[in-house]
Parts: C-alpha cells; structure tokens; sequence
C-alpha cells in the first residue's frame, strides 16, 4: 500500500523502512545511505522514517538530500504520507508542468505558466562568457581574480553539468561601456536607484560590445559584473515595490545575468584616484552561479512549509536537479527531433524531385533509430542511456534537415520549367 | 535586403541604408548582430557616385545613411536568391560564421524588408534571376517548422509588390507592400547633384512614420497600414493579417522595431565556501 502511494509520482522510487540507524543529523544519515544505495540516473530513494525520529529537524516532515534521496517523516496516517511524497516527487522529479515547459514551442501559450518559457533550450553545447564592465578607470583599478574562481567555483558546477553539455568559458574587461540608463539619485538612501521597469533597457548597448566567438554557434550565457562610476556610486537595483534588491542583480532569460558591485567609497575624500579594487569572487560567484542554475530553469525557492533541503556546498546542483534537466532535456529533444523528421518528410511530399543524397539519408535512418530507442529506454527509466540516445537523435535529424544540398530552389517548381515562345 | 544592381538603382540601395539606420540609431535597441543586411551593389563606392563614400537619402544631402559603422553582412555578387534563402532556412554552409546566419529561435520575432524591382509574383534579384511567391513562401513555412520565429513582418517595397505576399500560409505572418498587382511603386526624389532619384515613396514614408516612434511608443500596427496614401504615394500600399494570430490594433510597432528583453530579479543566490582549497583542474 505504501509502495503503491509512493510510485504515484513517477517511476523508480523505492520505499524503505530503516529500523536501525542513530546517526545525529539527516546530511550524515544522507550521505551514509548515498553509499548503500543503487543512485542511478534518474532514480530516487525515499526513506520513510518514523514519526517520533530526531533525524529531521522540528517541525520539519520532509529532507531532500543532495544525491537521489530523501527522508519523510511518518505520521499522521496514510493519506498524509502520501500527501508528502507526491509533494516530494513533484520536487525532485519531473511534473506536467515541467514537461510542458520542456516543449514550449510547440504548447499554445495559454497552457503554460507564466514563468514556463524562460528556461534555455536544450542544446548540445553552451558557451559562457564572463564580463567586467569598468565605466570609470580614471576612479578605479579594479582586479578580478576570475581565472581562479572559474576553476574554484564554477567548473566544479560545469563539470556536474557537463553531461548535459559541453561547455566552454571566456572572460573579458571592457573599459567605458556604460549602462543604458542613467540611474536617479535617491535622497533619502544617498544611493542612486535602477528601477524594475528601466531594467530591460539597461543591457542593450552594454551588448552591442560584448562580441562573441565567431566560429561556435553554440548559444552564448553572459555573466556581466558591473562597477559603477564614481559619480553614481553606490548603486542598487529596486524591485517593483521599491526596496533594494539584497544581490543587487538581475538576470534574463536565455541571456544571462547582470550583478552590480559598488565599491565603498575611500576612507578620506582626499585618496588618490584611482582606487584599487579587489574583487569579492565569492559574492560575485554566489550570484552569476545562481542566476546560472535560473536559466537552467533550477529554482529552490517554490518548497512546501515543512521541506529542508540539503545545501550544496561548492557543488552548485545536487543530483535529483541534474536529473530533472535531463528529463527535460530529453524530452524537448525527442519533439524536437520528431517535428523535425515530420517536416523533413513534408518537403520531400511537396518537393517531388528532391534527391536525398546518401549521406543525408544515413543521418535520417540514425535518427529515427536512435529516436525509438530513446523512447524505448525512457519507457523503463533508464535516464542516462535514454538521454543520450536523444541527443545523437537530435544531431543526426538537423543535420539531415540543414543539410545546404536541400535547398529546393535548386528544384525548381514545375511551373518555371516551359515557356511558349512566339 | 537590397537586390538591385547599377548605378540608376541607387535608390534601393538607399531605401534599405535608411532602413537600416533607423532600426540601429533611433531605436538604439538593436544592433549589428541582429541584423542581416544583404546590398546588391555598392554605391557608396561606384565609380559613378559624385559623392564617394556616402550614400545620401534625402536631396540637399542632408543624410549620409552608409555612416562608417554600417555592416553589410552580404555584398555584392553574394547577394543570390539562393544565399537569401540559406539565411532564412539555414541551410547554410558549416564554415558560414555567425554574422551571415540568422540565428533566432521560437521567440524571435522577425522583420525582413525588401526592396528592388519586382512583377507580379517576383522579385528580381541581381538582374539575372528571380524569387517567386510560391518559393518565398515555401521558405516561410521552412522557418515556421522548425520555429526559427515567433511572428514575422513582411515589408515590400517594389512593385507589385502585393504579389508577393499573395502566398504566404504560415501563421503569424503579417504583410505589407507598397504597391497592388498591375500598380508600380514610384521613387520619391530625384537629386539634380548625384543625378539619381535617391529614394522611393513608400519607403520615404514609412521611414517618416518611424521618426515619431520612440521605444515606449504605443503606436500600433493599424497605423504603419495607413501610411503613404494614394495621394502621396500615387501607388495604393496593401498589406495581409489573416495569417496573423493577434488583432493588429494589439501590435506595437515596437514589437518589430524595437527589441526588449525579458528580465527577473535575482533573488536567489548559493552560499559558496570561500576557504575551500581550490580545486584542482581537470
């Protein structure tokens, strides 16, 4: 009955009954059990613990771990355990909204939430660039150690993620690139103010300057760090009802994220210009990783009352979250490669002296098999192999359906083809 | 995209170097990356231009529109029918670096605006082919199966130019040309000093149109429909929305002419243990 209530949410959950275990806290008890169980992609192992256990914290019923497992405290009869690992399964696992968030392109608008379009779409690989903006060299020298807090406290996460896709990180400083828009000084604060509605406006022409790698067209995530001039120092960001925003940055969705960095004024207003800076990685990184993980789509903040989860220390995502990005992943690629594959058939319908050329119809054969066995092993949640089975299936299918020798002007309709002549 | 070829042509040239420097500097919301411009011929340098290295669109040469930050993605000879449909496909060579792609996705949304000469169900490309209706559609539907857009304006400027709309049966496709089938477009203003007409009509008055829009402008597309008259224009400007999902009276004309981003707050953030020994590279 208890299993029965447990695999309601999904496929692959296993309900288990410790009897003997004391250790004192839930992160030890989790990682203790990290090494007896089988964690495989995709899989999650919920625990069930009695009610009176001192392992969860008071007043908390439920500990998400940062692996693939999680402890739920008994009680309260039947209905609410179920209650707790429906809502558990909904957070480490997929859901029909996340699916549908997966496939937005193809769902009509009025299905989805509105925060469901804003995630990246699945690609195979992501460049990330990271940026310092200094506006007023004259006023600072401002050093940012980022080859080291990228090896610190990024590539750990990127390596996590990197069976999602490959990824690639430059980083830049770029003298006198100002915001588009003049912030207002505020008396009150003695601060000056960016406002939410003024924000959309602020990255354009900061853009225009970025650049790009030329030869990868992979989709570009860029992390900006801001040092304000001078003579609008120190700066904050309000939120729509006016209060400063406590990490003083913004983000947009598939482009990346802005963090403003005030630097404090000097001690006597006679210091010699210009001022040194050391930048705060730490603050800096806290920030651009977890805009990182929002554009991943990875929230931690919509939780039921009595959740606790784990933290992750450097480690930037915990395993059930990786999980759920390759759900997604997978699912966006099977649509994406079968829209493909149907529109592909349809020109070829209307088009009908195109000649398939040989390669092309290999990568198409290999799309489609890869495309079933990605479905197949979906069916038995086998994660791992199934996403990657739809990540071949996606690359043969655009390049079977980009192929340059598919143009079809170069075949041209029937009614170019005669001419009367008198 | 510009499509015609010599000196006489200099107007198209000019039309699209205004359109151009309309979307770059007065909406200041756009830029280089974003735009593919494809200029048949060069004028600037033509070894006819009085003027070398301008292109003026208004006579008294009040306005140098080729500027010295102009980006012409396709020159020349490499403006084909073939090439022009490779961007909008993507079918594109893999070594074609990402200037001369088109690199939207399904919330792009997408302004292409033509000009040259063209007939009833063609546009005339270099003066040695043409790109028909049923193909320019068919390039249309291409883009939509495979999303490369959210909703798509279509401007024409040549004529019959509402030839070239006729086809079109994607959705979220909106249109408008400067002239009907068995109509032609007519150019705007000869300039005795350069010895070309420098513009056309339609083109001169949209463009006029765009000086009042400013980016938290509200004006809609039922306006852009009303622009350039018989009385001005002496052709009768058309256009199609049935394809179109929103009421036009709902388009901002900054939904094509502008570009704003989508932004949240941050407020979230990870706690990172800064004493941690650095990790080694892989």
């Amino acid at each position: 009955d208890l299993a029965s209530a447990a695999s309601q949410g999904g496929m692959g959950i296993g309900v288990k009954f410790p009897a003997l275990l004391a250790p004192p806290s839930s992160p030890e008890a989790d990682a203790a059990l990290h090494l007896l169980q089988d964690a495989s992609l995709g899989s999650l192992t919920v625990y069930v613990v009695p009610e009176t256990s001192s392992l969860l914290p008071q007043g908390i019923s439920v500990y998400v771990g940062k692996h693939r497992s999680a402890l739920v405290r008994a009680g309260g009869g039947l209905a609410t355990l179920r209650t707790r690992i429906r809502q558990l399964t909904q957070v480490m696992s997929f859901t029909a909204s996340s699916i549908a968030a997966a496939l937005s392109d193809r769902v009509p608008d009025g299905q989805l939430s509105p925060d469901a379009r804003r995630h990246l779409k699945s690609s195979l690989g992501y460049e990330i660039t990271f940026s310092l903006l200094n506006p007023d060299p004259k006023s600072h020298t401002v050093d940012w150690d980022i080859e080291d807090a990228v090896n610190r406290y990024v590539q750990p996460v990127l390596d996590k993620l990197s069976l999602v896709a490959n990824f690639s990180v430059d980083s830049q400083i770029l003298y006198y690139a100002v915001l588009g828009v003049t912030p207002r000084f505020d008396k009150e604060s003695s601060s000056f103010l960016l406002s939410a509605h003024s924000l959309p406006h602020v990255i354009n022409p900061v853009e225009a300057r970025l650049g790009s790698s030329a030869a990868s067209l992979y989709p570009v995530l860029n992390f900006l760090l801001y040092v304000p001039e001078r003579s609008h120092s120190p700066l904050y960001i309000q939120d729509k009802d006016g209060t400063p925003v406590s990490t003083n940055a913004f983000h947009s969705p598939r482009w990346g994220g802005i963090m403003i960095y005030n630097v404090e004024a000097p001690a006597s207003p006679q210091a010699s210009l210009p001022l040194h800076v050391d930048v705060d990685m730490v603050r800096v990184m806290e920030v651009f990783l977890a805009q990182l993980r929002l554009l991943f789509g990875l929230s931690r903040e919509e939780l039921p009352a009595e959740f606790l989860l784990e933290s992750l220390g450097n480690e930037g995502l915990a395993d059930w979250e990786l999980d759920r990005l390759l759900w997604a992943h997978t699912v966006e690629n099977i649509a994406t490669v079968s829209t493909t594959l149907t529109s592909l058939a349809q020109l070829l319908d209307k088009i009908g002296n195109i000649v398939i050329k040989d390669d092309v119809a290999s990568e198409v054969y290999r799309a489609v098999a890869s495309v079933q066995s990605a479905m197949a092993e979906l069916a038995t949640g086998h994660l791992h192999s199934a996403f990657q089975a739809s990540k071949e299936a996606v690359t043969s299918s655009e390049r079977a359906f980009f192929d340059p020798s598919l143009l079809h002007l170069l075949y041209f309709p029937d009614d170019q083809k005669f001419a009367i002549y008198i | 995209v510009c499509t015609s070829r010599f000196w006489f042509n200099y107007r198209h040239v000019a039309n699209t170097l205004s359109v151009y420097r309309k979307w770059l500097k007065c909406f200041c919301l756009i830029f280089h990356s974003h735009i593919v411009l494809m200029l048949a011929d060069d004028m600037a340098c033509n070894p006819r231009n009085p003027k070398p290295a301008t292109v003026f669109s208004h006579k008294n040469m009040e306005l140098n529109v080729y500027g010295d930050d102009v980006e012409v993605d396709y020159r020349s000879y490499e403006v084909t029918v073939e090439n022009f449909l490779r961007v909008l496909t993507g079918r594109i060579p893999p070594s074609t670096p990402r200037s001369k792609r088109l690199l939207s996705d399904d919330r792009s949304n997408i302004l292409i605006y033509m000009t040259g000469h063209g007939g009833n169900g063609f546009l005339k490309f270099q003066d040695s082919e043409e790109i028909t209706n049923v193909e320019l559609a068919d390039a249309f539907e291409q883009m939509w199966q495979k999303r490369r857009y959210n909703e798509l304006l279509f401007i024409i400027d040549t004529c019959q130019g509402a030839s070239m709309y006729e086809r079109f049966y994607s959705p979220n496709i909106m249109a408008l040309a400067s002239s009907q089938v068995g109509e032609d477009s007519l150019s705007h203003q000869p300039d005795l000093g350069i010895g070309v007409h420098l513009m056309d009509r339609y083109t001169f008055y949209v463009l006029e149109f765009l000086e009042e829009i400013h980016p938290a402008s509200q004006t809609n597309m039922n306006d852009l429909f009303q622009v350039c008259p018989k009385s001005l224009c002496v052709s009768t400007p058309g256009h199609r929305t049935d394809l179109f999902q929103r009421d036009p009276q709902n388009v901002l004309i900054t939904d094509f002419f502008g570009s704003v981003r989508k932004v949240e707050i941050t407020t979230e953030r990870i706690s990172l243990d800064g004493d941690l020994a650095g990790f080694e590279s892989k």
